[in-house]
């Protein structure tokens, strides 16, 4: 079975019908602002675990909803209109 | 020295390890049993007809290695030369394929551009028509392309190894990694502490994890890609074939199913689980070149989990936290690498020396700049 998401808008839809986006977070033990840049830029932290990412019904409603999704699964533990 | 993984890239760098700079003091750990990751599950092709110079020489580099492995480790892995058919369905692949001839040719790998009527006669149960969607505009054709036995593979290097005095545990997890200030100098592992010189990362999947424990950041999204094999044809189909635009890659196996791939799934995950939607999507887009597989069905279909880097080119070498090497970033492209990423990552480690032919794909080129853009080649986007 594949990944079905909930939107809040219209309910359980399959997930080829979203865009995925990742919240990009630095985390703060990089100080120097180049390094920051290309953290941002370029790196994941990937968790293998719960994860906080946005996604877009760009063949739904059009709008970017917020979810929490565990990697290893799959499963998705909720979504919102709400930021994170 | 450790080496984290014991698939075909960490098993053949303790491989050349031993047989090339004489280190035989080197324990290569598997979380599972060797080959159960990505080495057990990807789709077999070895090739070399990239987009860049530096992937080409890389890959042409592993591929003559290939060549040579059987006779080198006297064991049959079953690799047969069978040519790569690249099938351009658009003006813009069209355009894509002839560039990849040229750069081919410039460095070192026998790829021609071919027309539609060639493509044909190399391959005849190809559709030219497209099934009436994507008639076929034309191609390449990579003289060298191959396949071999992926388990096979997997197991002459861990042979060729222990032979030698390497030692491949299975079942050891490694925990976590033992430090001296900024520097790596063993691993905490199930099965109690091991301490060495050099802790290489060869781990497909869960790169990321690992390299947290060294403090090392990566620009390693994980994503699954599915696969699937039909069930027996004729021994007829002799040529790999694919098509970049239409995304999907296909082959004979030696016991006749047509073994299909395609691209990942869009959400970076680990889970293992594939699905019904791929198969359909996949199973649609090579009917249209190949309606002979309407009447084939499918047999059984898997999923690995792959790390993807953002420029689609493999991340080797040095990390900046001494003591700690990774090979990663292998994402769909890691089994035709095998050979040559396992003799670099050992050259590298045995004498300390970036080897010229890693060197452009080191993992602070991000900080750089420096980018190796190859995602026409990859053939699962």
């Amino acid at each position: 079975m594949s990944l079905h998401i909930p939107c809040p808008n219209c309910g359980s839809r399959p997930v080829e019908e979203f865009l995925y986006g990742e919240i990009s977070t630095v985390p703060d033990s990089i100080t120097d602002a180049d390094a920051r840049d290309v953290d941002r830029a370029f790196m994941h932290n990937n968790p293998e675990g719960a994860q906080i990412e946005r996604w877009f019904h760009v063949f739904g409603c059009r709008r970017w909803l917020t979810m929490r999704r565990d990697t290893r699964t799959d499963e998705v533990i909720g979504t919102s209109w709400r930021g994170y | 020295m450790v080496i984290v993984g014991g698939g075909g890239h960490g098993l053949a760098t303790a491989y050349y390890l031993a047989t090339r700079h004489g280190i035989t003091n080197v324990a290569v750990l598997e979380r599972k049993y060797i080959g159960a990751g990505n080495s057990g599950r990807n789709t077999t092709i070895i090739r070399s007809n990239y987009g860049i110079p530096e992937a080409v020489r890389f890959y042409q580099r592993s591929l003559e290695l290939y060549q040579s492995l059987e006779a080198e480790t006297e064991r049959w892995v079953m690799h047969k030369q069978k040519g790569l058919l690249n099938l351009a369905v658009s003006e813009a692949s069209l355009r894509t394929e002839r560039a990849r001839a040229a750069v081919n040719a410039a460095f070192g790998a026998r790829t021609d551009f071919v027309t539609p009527k060639e493509c044909k006669e190399i391959c005849p149960q190809l559709d030219l028509t497209g099934g009436g969607v994507w008639p076929v505009l034309g191609g390449s054709y990579h003289h060298e392309g191959a396949t071999a036995r992926h388990d096979r593979v997997v197991w002459a290097f861990a042979e060729g190894a222990m032979r030698r005095g390497v030692h491949v545990h299975q079942k050891v997890a490694v925990t976590g990694l033992m430090k001296e200030g900024d520097k790596v100098t063993g691993v905490e592992t199930t099965a109690g502490p091991i301490s060495a010189k050099a802790v290489v990362g060869a781990v497909g999947g869960h790169v990321t994890t690992l390299a947290a424990l060294a403090g090392v950041r990566l620009p390693i999204r994980t994503h699954p890609l599915q696969a699937f094999v039909t069930n027996h044809y004729e021994l007829a189909f002799n040529v790999i074939a694919a098509s970049p635009p239409l995304l999907f890659y296909m082959s004979q196996t030696a016991r006749g199913e047509m073994l299909i791939g395609a691209e990942i799934d869009r959400q970076p995950s680990y889970s293992y689980r594939s699905g019904y939607h791929f198969l359909q999507n996949c199973s649609q887009r090579a009917l249209t070149l190949f309606p002979f597989m309407r009447n084939l069905r499918v047999l059984r279909q898997w999923t690995g989990v792959c790390d993807m880097s953002p420029d689609y080119s493999p991340i080797m070498g040095l990390t900046g936290v001494e003591g700690f090497y990774v090979t990663t970033g292998w994402g769909t492209w890691g089994f035709k690498a095998i050979p040559a990423g396992g003799e670099q990552m050992a050259e590298l480690v045995a004498t300390g020396k970036v080897p010229e032919l890693i060197a452009p794909f080191a993992l602070d080129r991000f900080a750089k700049d420096r980018t190796m853009a190859d995602r026409g080649s990859a053939g699962t986007h």
